[in-house]
Order: structure tokens, then C-alpha cells, then sequence
């Protein structure tokens, strides 16, 4: 394998990254305009399917494959949204890319649009990126005023209009209906499916939703060819007929017990422990790890023996975990006290539940609040049946929620219980040696279950 | 034709329905319990207590395959060859999962909600909950919050089925609920200085599963199963609602809507809802007196039939005020009375009210300015009866007048009204009268002169059959006794005409069935969504 080198951080070091100067130096908007010269619209999405780019929001959906889904000669508007609500504990990526080169995602997204045939484009950006916002706001700008955007861009005859919004900080506003709902004004309760996003979204009119690092493949993939992106990754597994591939380049984020957290930009596949020792110098303070979160908290656990699972759309499946999420590890070293570690996951969870499905609303503050009474010292062997029944029991998998963050709700708690259920026991024993037998409802914590 | 298989039945629908499960299911006589799903409003699939399984039949193989989780049926459209399954070991154990959840904050103040008895998630906990309750036991907490003049809420016992968030929006059309904060700290709640305030607010009690919002005009007046529930239809206006009128012992404790999907839907407004209380009023009238040379004396009922009737034979030319309040077999008895005794008698339809202006709501239902139920019905019989309708004013004037070339001599007026409906300018006009009888609910200066002054009975107490601003025939029965010293018009009429027994509005009905053309689809009893007259005057103008 050569030897990877980095392209959608690239340019992330130079001084004004961020600006239409540096960013046209660097090669910026040739592959906009090499497109609208010489592709078609179907042409170039196409192109996009062949090269086999997944989205990189979390669910790893086929790239090109969603924007087919779009309804053949629609009067139009065609709405593309990129989804910007970056909020899974501990991802950033989208937050170097927008506010470092800003430009590059705008790029990625005029390249979308013109695939979808998109009129107009939004971004969703979370209230709490409010550099990325006045650098995307200063990009818009500038493209409107060199062409890049409004009417027949680059004498071209396609022409796009776009937007930001910024969410008010909430986690299911990255649910792609939730994030519709929120940008119709609305209160961000997920949509029932179906109709699907590309059949009725935005305005019930076809819309597309993507992720910001996904647009920045797209234009990455426009600038080098299908052949450069189809070199980088793994290839699909020939025994499973449904696997479409982990192509490209990814931007991990890592965070927690290491040495140099940070954003890296690497080959999907690599493994979780090459990325937290060649990227990440290692473990802090010369500790072994415990506990790697393989892609934002709602993807599930990884222990240390499973360190080794590849990073890519199929590696952390195998070990149990939901999948690759946004590709952010969190590493926690062997300090960590895993009912802490829990608690916290159960406390964002019962703080960020849309509280629309009674499972996940009922469920995500049952488990927060018995995770109060078990940290308190009460805590009974009884609860931790009672918290992985709940793990279980919510999500679309098994068809009990609306949309599939209520997945991302159970799986800690599930992987958590199953990985690490010696922890907990060793923990309620220790801290409630007279009552931990009792199977009995016992009297509320008082407080508990607040968040 | 669509074959739908509930639970191994075959289920046939039309091809123009468009069902889900919850209502295939129900079709095949199965339940599938379901909190956030109304017929009437959007789908939401939030409550998640209608999970069941879904697949499909191969039309040509008669393999069922079946999708390894669980779906919302409210939200799963029931197709040709389209496969449910209600009940199964996951399914019961989700259904569990969610009656468990809707309990965790739960007050379980039962024995003090009056929901309690015909609650869902009361019913559906028996049936599908957790034997014992799993989760930490709290503290009794129950808050309670006005949402507007009518309603108001028990915040703790809310399950989150935003129905009446819906109704307000997409029913009334005036949005005043809405959810507040996120998670299991949600509520309902309205905007600050917004309460709940439109015509129709009453709804959403009834659309309530549980007993968080209260209707504060029943709020702690009756258990619910002490009721016992009769169809009856609103008389408040000319819209005509199917409702369930709901009495113990001869007291009416709430009128609620009653579906019909010619009339109302499963609606009903607040004026027709809370306009019953004047049927317990202390001011009713409940004694038939006369006005004799020797002043004011008590009638005795059975005595009341020959006296008037002697007394109206001997006054001359008659005529008679048919409010549009009776039923249509008591306008016609009336009409029958009056003119076997003068065959040239006035026939005059009662003053209409009317009060402001129609007033439609977003879905189309409709508030009519006519406060009458029966408009149409008394108009349709007088006019067979005279072949033109007089209106109460042309009748004033012929008191003055004379009519038919006579001064009017005896005057039958029937009332109803819930409200002052004549002055003492009205009365004025009828001091020539030698012989006047009124009947009414309340004293009124009409009824102060007259010779004859007779208590009448209010709509839950009577029989017979009205017809809305549709055109819409609806029978109903009486639901309470009249008070002791009442008798219903349809009874007095009944013994004027010289029948014998008690009053049989059926009886009446096919007659006048027979003997009107605008009646003729009445013949042979009414459906209990009622019939519809047009059909039959449509018929004949083609």
C-alpha cells in the first residue's frame, strides 16, 4: 500500500484556508468547472455511484444510490440539505472542514446539487459552531460574488441558490426528517417513513440530506477520479453480497485518555489501536486502554481487546458494536469506572430523546435514573436485567421507535452490560454489599432521572 | 376486492378503502390497543402500543413472509395480500414495554381521576401491562394546570399522544396546545396569556386516552360507570350532532359526540356540549295552571286534555305557533290537533333564532347561526298542512288583522326555547286572544297571559325525530323522565288526538312518512346515523 497521503485535510494548514484566495491557489473550483463543462447531471452522479462513496454522517448510506431514489423528471424544486447538526459525542470533523476550508464543502455541495439537480441547497449548522458559521457565511459570499453560485453558474445554465440555518442546539436535528422538520420551522420530531426524504422532504418536495464530509469526497472524488478514491480502503467482502465497500479516506476523530487528540485524516480500515498509537501517541500517561468508543458514544463499546477491529463500515458490526458511526474514538483508559462512564451516556441520551416514541422518551430516563441510584450506592443486580431488557427492547432495529437514534440510545447501555457486566457487579456489590439482592421495586432516588 | 389476513382471518375490503391495521383488525374483531392513532387526525406512529407484525401473502404461491420486527399498524396500509399479526410473544412484550413506560411517572390516582372506568390506559394495563411495577417506586406527585376556561389538565397522567395537540391544529384550526420541552420532561401546555379558547375546545377531553385533560363543567360530578349512555341528537343548532346524551337517574351529566360520519364526524362544539344544564334548572316550569275568572288554579294533567280542548272549540277561528324546537312528530300531532278542531286554522312556524353567523372550522366542521334544531321538519309539515309556511311575525299580524276573514280567537304556542324568546310587546299582541295555551320550558310574558299555561319538556326528554340543515332525519328516544309535573308535548298531543296509551313517536313517523312526500325515506324505521330526505326529493324532481 502506498503510502496515504491526505487530501481532504490538505489544505487545512495554510494561513486563510478558509478563504476564496487560498483556496482557488490550492486548485479550488477546477473540478466545478471541469464538471459543468464536460459532464451531464446523470453523468456525473453516476460517477459518483461507481465510485462507491457512503455517506459519512453515521449510517454509511450508499452516496450515490440515495441521490437515485429522487423521483425521474421532477417539475422540481429538488432541495439538497447538508446536515451540519455535527452533534454525536465526540465527532469534529465536520467542524475542521467547515470552518479550515469552508470552500471545499461549498464546492462538494454545488457538485451535489448539480447531480441531484437541486435548486436550492441548506446548510444545517449547529448554533454551537459560530466560526464555521461567519467562515461558511463569508464562502457563500464570495461564490455568489465570483459566480460559483445563483444564476447559471460559469455561463453553465444550472443554477443553485444556497442557505444557512442554524439549529438550536439539539441532537436529533441531525436525524435527516428531524433535521427537515427543524428547518421547516417546526419542532424537530422525526418523520415517519414513509414517504422517504428523496420521495416527500423539505416543503414535501424530493429532497436529498448529506452529510459536510461527504460532499467533501464528493468533490474530492470529482478532482481525482473514481480510480484514486476506489485505491483507498477496503474493498466489499466477497461473502456478504451486501456489503458496498469502506472506499476512501476518512477523517477520525480522536479524543479521551490519549496523548494527541485531534482530527486525522486516514484510510478507512485502519484499526482502532493503530490510529490511537500512530496517530495518537498512544495512551495517556503511559496507562493501557480500557474502553474505546469505536465511532461517537451511540455506536457502542469497544474493549481492549477488540482494539484491533478495522475502522471501517463493517469492522465494529463484527464486534458488536452498531457500526462506524461519525468515526470519532473516544478512548477511556484503565482508570475509568465504567458505571461512570455509562451514566454519562445514559444522562445524554435521556437529555437529547425527542420524546416522541414512548420507549425511547420512557426508556432513556428509566435507565439515566436507575444509573443515578446505582452510582448513589444503591444499586441492585436486578437493575442491570432491567437495563439491558431496555438496551434491547428500543430501536428501529427492533421496530419499537420512529427513527434510528433511539438505536444509538440503547447501544452503549447494551454493549456496556455485555462487555463490562463484571464492572458493574463488582461496583453494586462494593457500594451496596446489604442491598444488592433485592428484586423487589425499591423507593426513587430522590432527583434521580434529572438531566 | 383486497384480501387482507388478520391473525390467520381472511378480511375482504373494498378497493377504494384505504385501512390500516388498527382498523382491518377491528373489521376481524380483534383490538389492537393504540393511544396516539384517531380515525379523524393525522398518523403520528409515536405512542408505539399498536406494534404488531406485518408481511405479505405471494398471490400466486400463498407463501407468507413476514418482516422479523415489529411495525406500528396505524401507520401500515392494509394492501391486497398484506398479512397481520396482532398478538405473538415480542409483540406482547413491547406492549408491555410501553403500557411499563407510560406508568413510570404515572400518579396512579385512580381512584380520584374521573377518567377512571373508561380510561385506555387503565383498560389496556390490565391487559397487556407488567404484573408488578418494575421501576423505582415515587412519590405521589399530580400537577394540575388550566388550559383555558373549559379544560383543564393533569399534567402527570399525560402519556405524550399528542392527539389534542392535533386536534387543535388540524380540526380546530386554532393551535392553542402544543408540547413543551424535550424527553420525558414534556408536556402539554399553552403560550403564556393564550389558553385553550375556541368553540370546539370540549374535544379534547373526549380525544384524551387518559385522564389528563379534564372537562371542568363534569370535573368530580360523576363516576362514569354510573352512566348509562343514549343516542340523542344536539339541539343547539340546525347542524344537528349525533351525541350521546349520559344520565343516572333522570340527570344529564355530559353530552358527548357521537360518531357519524354524515353529520359530525366524532365531533362536537362547546355550545352544544355544555347547553344541556337548562334541563336542570330551577326555574323550569313544572305545573299546568289556568287562568280562570277566580284567578290562577293548579290543573291536574288528566283533566288538562278536555279543557283545552272545550275551550279552543268554542274560541272560533284558531291557530297555533309550531316551534321549530318540537320534533317533527309533535309539530305534526300539533298541526293535526289544531286543525281537527278549525280546518281553516293559522299555522304559523315559531321565531327562528338566529346568532351571528355560520362558522366553519379548518376541517369543514360547522357552527350554524340557526339555534333550532328542527327548521326544516316543522316548516316540511306545516306546509303540508297549509301549503305555504306562515312565519311568526305574518302571524302577529293577523292577529291584528284576522284571518281568513275572522279575528282570531284561540292561539296554540308551543315553545322550547332555552332563552327569553318574547317581551312583553309580543304578549301585547296576543291581549285579544280569548283562548291562549302556551307550553314552555320557562316562564316567559307570553306565557304569563296565557289562559292555559302548560310546562313543556326539554330535548333529552323527548321522543321524535329532527331534521338538520342537511336535510338529515335523525330518530331519537328519550334519554330522561321530564321532571314530576311535566308532560312531554308528544304525550299531551297524543291524548288531544284522542289515542290511547303511551306516545309512540314510530307510530306517528310512518304516518307522517306515509302522508309527506319530503318524509317518504323515513318509512320503516331510522338508521341511527339518521336518513337522508334529500335522496327521496331528488328523486322526484328527476
Amino acid at each position: 500500500m502506498p503510502k496515504f497521503e491526505p487530501v481532504l485535510m490538505a489544505n487545512m494548514h495554510r494561513p486563510d484556508s478558509h478563504t476564496l484566495k487560498v483556496y482557488e491557489s490550492t486548485g479550488g473550483y477546477q473540478a466545478l468547472k471541469k464538471v459543468l463543462k464536460e459532464s451531464t447531471q446523470e453523468s456525473f452522479r453516476d460517477l459518483i455511484k461507481n465510485s462507491g462513496l457512503r455517506g459519512r454522517g453515521g449510517a454509511g448510506f450508499p452516496t450515490g444510490l440515495k441521490w437515485t431514489f429522487l423521483p425521474k423528471d421532477h417539475p422540481g424544486p429538488i432541495y439538497l440539505c447538508i446536515n451540519a447538526d455535527e452533534s454525536e459525542p465526540g465527532t469534529f470533523n465536520n467542524r475542521y472542514l467547515m470552518e479550515l476550508d469552508p470552500h471545499q464543502v461549498i464546492e462538494g455541495t454545488i457538485l451535489s446539487s448539480f447531480a441531484t439537480k437541486a435548486s436550492t441547497a441548506y446548510i444545517y449548522l449547529r448554533i454551537e459552531y459560530p466560526t464555521c458559521y461567519e467562515h461558511l457565511e463569508a464562502a457563500i459570499a464570495e461564490c455568489y460574488a465570483a459566480g460559483y453560485l445563483g444564476k447559471n453558474i460559469l455561463g453553465s445554465g444550472y443554477s443553485l441558490d444556497m442557505y444557512m440555518h442554524r439549529g438550536a442546539a439539539a441532537y436529533i436535528c441531525g436525524e435527516e426528517t428531524g433535521l427537515i422538520e427543524s428547518l421547516e420551522g417546526k419542532r424537530a420530531w422525526p418523520r415517519i417513513k414513509p414517504p422517504f426524504p428523496a420521495v416527500e422532504g423539505l416543503f414535501r418536495k424530493p429532497t436529498v440530506v448529506n452529510n459536510v464530509e461527504t460532499v467533501a469526497c464528493v468533490k474530492q472524488i470529482a478532482d481525482r477520479g473514481v480510480e484514486w478514491f476506489k485505491s483507498i480502503g477496503v474493498p466489499p467482502d466477497p461473502n456478504n453480497p451486501r456489503d458496498a465497500g469502506s472506499y476512501g479516506p476518512k477523517l477520525y476523530c480522536l479524543s479521551g485518555h490519549v496523548n494527541k487528540p485531534g482530527c486525522y485524516e486516514a484510510p478507512l480500515g485502519i484499526t482502532c489501536r493503530q490510529l490511537i498509537d500512530e496517530y495518537g501517541g498512544g495512551v495517556w500517561k503511559g496507562r493501557k486502554a480500557k474502553a474505546a468508543i469505536p465511532g461517537g458514544i451511540s455506536m457502542g463499546l469497544l474493549t481492549e481487546a477488540e482494539l484491533d477491529t478495522p475502522l471501517d463500515f463493517n469492522g465494529p458490526g463484527k464486534v458488536g458494536c452498531l457500526g462506524l458511526g461519525t468515526a470519532a474514538v473516544v478512548v477511556a483508559d484503565e482508570t475509568v469506572n465504567m458505571v461512570d462512564f455509562l451514566h454519562n451516556s445514559c444522562r445524554f441520551f435521556a437529555h437529547e430523546s425527542c420524546g416522541q416514541c414512548t420507549p425511547c422518551r420512557e426508556g432513556t430516563h428509566w435507565s439515566l435514573s436507575m444509573l443515578d441510584r446505582i452510582k448513589a450506592g444503591k444499586g441492585r443486580l436486578k437493575d442491570l436485567d432491567l437495563l439491558s431488557e431496555i438496551g434491547n427492547h428500543i430501536g428501529i432495529i427492533p421496530g419499537t421507535t420512529i427513527c434510528g437514534l433511539s438505536d444509538g440510545a440503547a447501544w452503549p447501555i447494551k454493549n456496556a452490560l455485555k462487555k463490562f457486566r463484571g464492572d458493574f457487579e463488582e461496583y453494586i456489590k462494593r457500594t451496596n454489599p446489604t442491598g444488592y439482592m433485592i428484586t423487589d421495586a425499591v423507593p426513587a432516588l430522590e432527583g434521580a432521572g434529572s438531566h | 376486492m383486497a384480501t387482507v389476513i388478520v391473525d390467520g382471518k381472511e378480511i375482504t375490503i373494498g378497493d377504494h378503502e384505504r385501512l390500516n391495521g388498527i382498523q382491518v383488525a377491528q373489521r376481524a374483531g380483534i383490538e389492537i390497543p393504540h393511544y396516539c392513532w384517531h380515525p379523524g387526525m393525522s398518523v403520528v406512529a409515536s405512542c408505539r402500543m399498536c406494534l404488531c407484525k406485518s408481511g405479505t401473502r405471494d398471490p400466486a404461491t400463498g407463501k407468507i413472509t413476514i418482516v422479523p420486527k415489529v411495525v406500528p399498524a396505524c401507520q401500515t396500509p392494509a394492501k391486497d395480500n398484506t398479512v397481520f399479526v396482532t398478538d405473538d410473544e415480542d409483540i406482547r412484550k413491547y406492549r408491555a414495554m410501553v403500557e411499563e413506560d407510560l406508568l413510570i411517572d404515572h400518579p396512579v390516582d385512580c381512584p380520584i381521576c374521573d377518567k377512571a372506568g373508561e380510561c385506555h390506559l387503565q383498560d389496556y394495563h390490565f391487559e397487556h401491562g407488567q404484573k408488578e411495577r418494575r421501576a423505582d417506586i415515587k412519590p405521589f406527585h399530580s400537577r394540575r394546570r388550566e388550559m383555558g376556561d373549559t379544560v383543564t389538565l393533569f399534567v402527570d397522567r399525560c402519556v405524550m399522544c399528542t392527539r389534542c395537540v392535533r386536534f387543535t391544529r388540524e380540526i380546530a384550526g386554532t393551535s392553542e396546545l402544543m408540547v413543551v420541552n424535550r424527553g420525558s420532561h414534556e408536556e402539554i401546555d399553552v403560550f403564556p396569556g393564550l389558553p385553550l379558547d375556541n368553540k370546539l375546545s370540549g374535544n379534547v377531553v373526549d380525544l384524551c386516552p387518559v385522564g389528563a385533560l379534564c372537562d371542568k363543567d363534569f370535573l368530580y360530578s360523576q363516576r362514569v360507570w354510573f352512566m348509562k349512555k343514549h343516542a340523542g341528537v344536539c339541539t343547539g343548532c340546525a347542524t344537528g350532532c349525533s351525541i350521546n346524551i349520559e344520565e343516572n337517574q333522570d340527570t344529564v351529566y355530559r353530552l358527548r359526540p357521537r360518531e357519524n360520519p354524515h353529520i359530525n364526524q366524532w365531533w362536537m362544539c362547546d355550545e352544544g356540549r355544555y347547553g344541556f344544564h337548562h334541563v336542570h334548572a330551577d326555574e323550569r316550569l313544572n305545573e299546568p295552571r289556568q287562568w280562570t275568572k277566580a284567578g290562577q288554579v293548579s290543573l291536574d294533567w288528566k283533566d288538562v286534555p278536555t279543557q283545552i280542548k272545550t275551550h279552543l272549540q268554542a274560541a272560533g277561528h284558531l291557530a297555533a305557533v309550531v316551534s321549530p324546537h318540537l320534533t317533527v312528530e309533535e309539530a305534526y300531532m300539533l298541526c293535526a290537533f289544531v286543525r281537527s278542531l278549525d280546518d281553516k286554522a293559522v299555522l304559523a312556524v315559531g321565531p327562528i333564532p338566529v346568532e351571528g353567523e355560520d362558522e366553519t372550522f379548518k376541517n369543514g366542521f360547522t357552527i350554524r347561526a340557526e339555534k333550532c334544531p328542527n327548521r326544516r321538519g316543522v316548516e316540511a309539515v306545516v306546509q303540508h298542512f297549509t301549503g305555504a309556511v306562515t312565519t311568526f311575525d305574518e302571524l302577529l299580524d293577523q292577529l291584528a288583522a284576522g284571518a281568513n276573514g275572522q279575528a282570531i280567537g284561540g292561539v296554540w304556542v308551543s315553545g322550547g326555547y332555552k332563552t327569553d324568546w318574547n317581551d312583553e310587546s309580543t304578549a301585547e299582541r296576543f291581549a285579544n286572544v280569548k283562548e291562549l295555551v302556551v307550553q314552555d320550558l320557562f316562564s316567559s310574558p307570553l306565557f304569563e297571559n296565557a289562559t292555559f299555561q302548560l310546562p313543556s319538556a326539554a330535548f333529552p326528554e323527548r321522543d321524535g325525530s329532527y331534521v338538520n340543515v342537511a336535510d338529515r332525519l335523525q330518530s331519537v328516544r328519550w334519554a330522561i323522565r321530564p321532571p314530576s309535573g311535566v308532560m312531554t308535548e308528544g304525550q299531551l298531543l297524543w291524548r288531544l288526538l284522542g289515542r290511547s296509551g303511551l306516545f309512540n313517536a314510530q307510530v306517528i313517523l310512518n304516518e307522517i312518512a306515509a302522508e309527506i312526500p319530503y318524509f317518504s325515506a323515513a318509512a320503516g324505521g331510522v338508521h341511527e346515523l339518521g336518513v337522508d330526505l334529500k335522496v327521496n326529493q331528488l328523486a322526484a324532481a328527476t
